[in-house]
């Protein structure tokens, strides 16, 4: 096993941490089908770690474990050097994990400053008598994590649209305000499910540019799921093939391109 | 002209949140406010009080209260009239066991009491949803009702099985018992509505407002990004309660009086709140006033209009308002599914660019 402390630096001269999170050998059934199979993996501090791999590969599965929201049948999360104990989706949440979905979860009904402020659930820490009287530190909370947001807001450039409900939006601005949600609750760890899936061209480089910048100035290590090869091989620092459940490959995105299992899952291989 | 934001420039945060943004519609509110609490009391009579003031008040307190737990946390209940009922025992036995303290306070614990009821007829929505959790708190419902008549000690052992309330008072001012004057009883109503509303407000706004509605929006994802799901849905079913309880309580010490609990407080009770929130407009406390005026009123209107106007029988008129009633009803949740409060809505943002048309 690699030392924990042990750090790198990239091609483009960042700086990369100890290990953050580290899986350990996870397995995940459901019933007889075996959805994820005996992964290890590890995301470093201030990485962007990419997990690819054809369609039912397991990846959003392993997002999921990741999050909470699927409790492995075998192996250990390891996060911040000491093992995970069984928690539910909210306390991941607010050990500083975010992530955002594949498809899009917003709350619909409400605006996209609520959204956001949403995000901030976990920071929240005013009791219900003094919401109920908007009172001392209800109103000054609310202030204060408005000031937060509404940076966020401007780094996402979605001022105009701070008061609108969010099933109102295109479904680019939405993803943008999801993003944005996630990034509320000033996550240590950011998890993003396919974050350009059904954009366009202009939209995906928007978003990758979110994506570096969050990274970058906000020093978040994110770690996400994509189909579009161009994107994943430019934003990610390292990358996780999987597919049928398995890992195939682990490395730089020059090291997985050439890795002829990866080449195979892709291209598929001739069985003759 | 005068109704939009321009020039009302907002400089923190704290004034952007605020529940009137426009100063129209503050001025409004201020005088709605000057005229309940300074004109009307004056003015009021037995009828008026009676028969739509003081149950559209009452109503409104409830339709608050299942409008916290139905619109904004997305949880479906039928057991309304069973959780008022709790608010009418609890205060019954309340104003009874300590009458040496004030029936405000009496009201206020009958809607401690239905918080908890609440919370604890609330646990089944941890686990199933919708239409499920509609028939758990139906259940909920006829076991209240149930437990109100056949346990005696609820109602101190009395012959006719009844609840009534003894004369109490506020400062020197009889509010319950036979000798209330219409507007004591319309007073009390009013201030206990201004500051549940004023806390309805508050709450729905806040971050516990958010959590209950991430949780009707999108439950998955309101559990991943922190919304701890067992106490979003706990709080919504004991502050909801809590407004029931203590629509429950006023409706029995001030307005009715004596109560038989299958009479005043069953399933139809749990419908005509329930009507109310979504004729109203789910998720809006102003929809939960205009949902418990509308409901309230349409049947006065009708009566006076059908009996006192066209001179029509009273049975038959009776007959043909549960008709008209009922078709009102069905045309507006096709036309207007959103309710009132959204017709209030559209008409704001009319009028907020009038007279130009974009």
């Amino acid at each position: 096993m690699k030392d924990m402390s042990e750090g790198y630096t990239t091609a483009d001269g960042r700086k990369i941490g100890g290990t953050m999170m580290e899986m350990k050998n996870i397995t995940l059934r459901f019933g007889g089908v075996v959805a994820i199979k005996d992964i290890s993996f590890d995301i470093r501090e201030g990485e962007i770690r990419a997990i690819i791999g054809p369609n039912g590969a397991g990846k959003s599965s392993m997002l999921n474990v990741i999050s909470g929201f699927y409790i492995p049948s075998e192996g250990e999360v390891w996060f911040h050097g000491s093992k995970r104990p069984q928690m539910k989706p909210y306390q991941v949440a607010q050990q500083g994990i975010a992530r955002t979905f594949q498809n899009i979860a917003l709350f619909k009904g409400m605006s996209t400053l609520d959204n956001m402020m949403t995000g901030r659930m976990t920071r929240m820490k005013s009791s219900m008598a003094q919401q109920a009287m908007w009172w001392g530190k209800a109103q000054k909370e609310e202030s204060e994590h408005r000031e937060a947001v509404e940076k966020i807001i401007d780094f996402l450039e979605i001022q105009a649209i701070r008061k609108t409900p969010v099933g109102r939006l295109p479904y680019g601005l939405q993803k943008r305000v999801e993003l944005g949600r996630a990034l509320a609750a000033e996550p240590k760890l950011l998890l993003l499910d396919e974050p350009m899936a059904g954009m366009n061209v202009e939209e995906k480089e928007d978003m990758s540019r979110f994506i570096l910048d969050v990274n970058d100035e906000f020093g978040t290590t994110i770690a996400l799921i994509e189909h579009d090869m161009g994107v994943v091989m430019d934003l990610s620092d390292r990358v996780v093939v999987m597919d049928y459940g398995k890992k195939i490959g682990d490395g730089t995105p020059d090291e997985v391109r050439n890795n002829q299992d990866v080449i195979d899952a892709y291209l598929g291989v001739s069985h003759d | 002209m005068f109704y939009r934001e321009a020039g009302d420039f907002k400089t923190s945060y704290t004034d952007d949140s605020q529940t009137f943004p426009i100063k129209f519609d503050r001025w409004r509110y201020y005088a709605v406010l000057a005229v309940a609490f300074g004109v009307i009391p004056f003015i009021i009579d037995d009828y008026w009080a009676n028969a739509v003031l003081v149950p559209f008040l009452i109503y409104a307190i409830a339709a608050i209260g299942l409008n916290i737990l139905t619109g904004y946390c997305g949880q479906v209940s039928l057991g309304t009239g069973g959780f008022m009922a709790v608010g009418a025992y609890a205060c019954y036995k309340l104003m009874t066991g300590f009458p040496e303290i004030s029936i405000v306070f009496h009201v206020i614990g009958a809607g401690f009491i239905t918080a908890g009821v609440g919370a604890l007829f609330g646990l089944p929505s941890l686990r199933i949803k919708g239409f499920y959790l509609a028939v758990a708190t139906l259940a909920a419902q006829f076991f209240l009702v149930w437990l109100f008549n056949k346990v005696p000690w609820f109602y101190n052992n009395s012959a006719s099985g009844q609840i009534s309330a003894p004369e109490r008072t506020v400062f020197g001012i009889a509010v319950t018992g036979p000798n209330t004057e219409a507007w004591a009883k319309y007073l009390i109503c009013l201030c206990f509505v201004v500051v549940l509303a004023w806390v309805a407000r508050n709450l729905t706004r806040g971050t516990i407002g958010r959590s209950w509605m991430a949780i009707r929006d999108m439950d998955i994802a309101a559990e991943i990004i922190g919304v701890n799901p067992l106490k979003a849905k706990l709080t919504a079913f004991a502050v909801s309660s809590f407004f029931i309880g203590v629509a429950g309580a006023l409706f029995f010490s001030v307005y009715l009086g004596a109560v038989e609990v299958g009479e005043v407080f069953g399933i139809q009770k749990s419908f005509l709140i329930l009507f109310m929130v979504i004729i109203g407009g789910l998720g809006s406390i102003f929809g939960s006033f205009a949902g418990a005026a509308f409901m309230v009123l349409m049947p006065v209107l009708l009566k006076n209009v059908l009996v006192g106007q066209l001179g029509w029988p009273t049975d038959l008129a009776a007959h043909l308002d549960f008709m008209i009633v009922g078709a009102l009803i069905v045309i507006f949740l096709i036309a207007e599914p959103h309710g009132l409060a959204q017709l209030w809505r559209l008409a704001k943002e009319k009028l907020r660019l009038w007279p130009f048309p974009h």
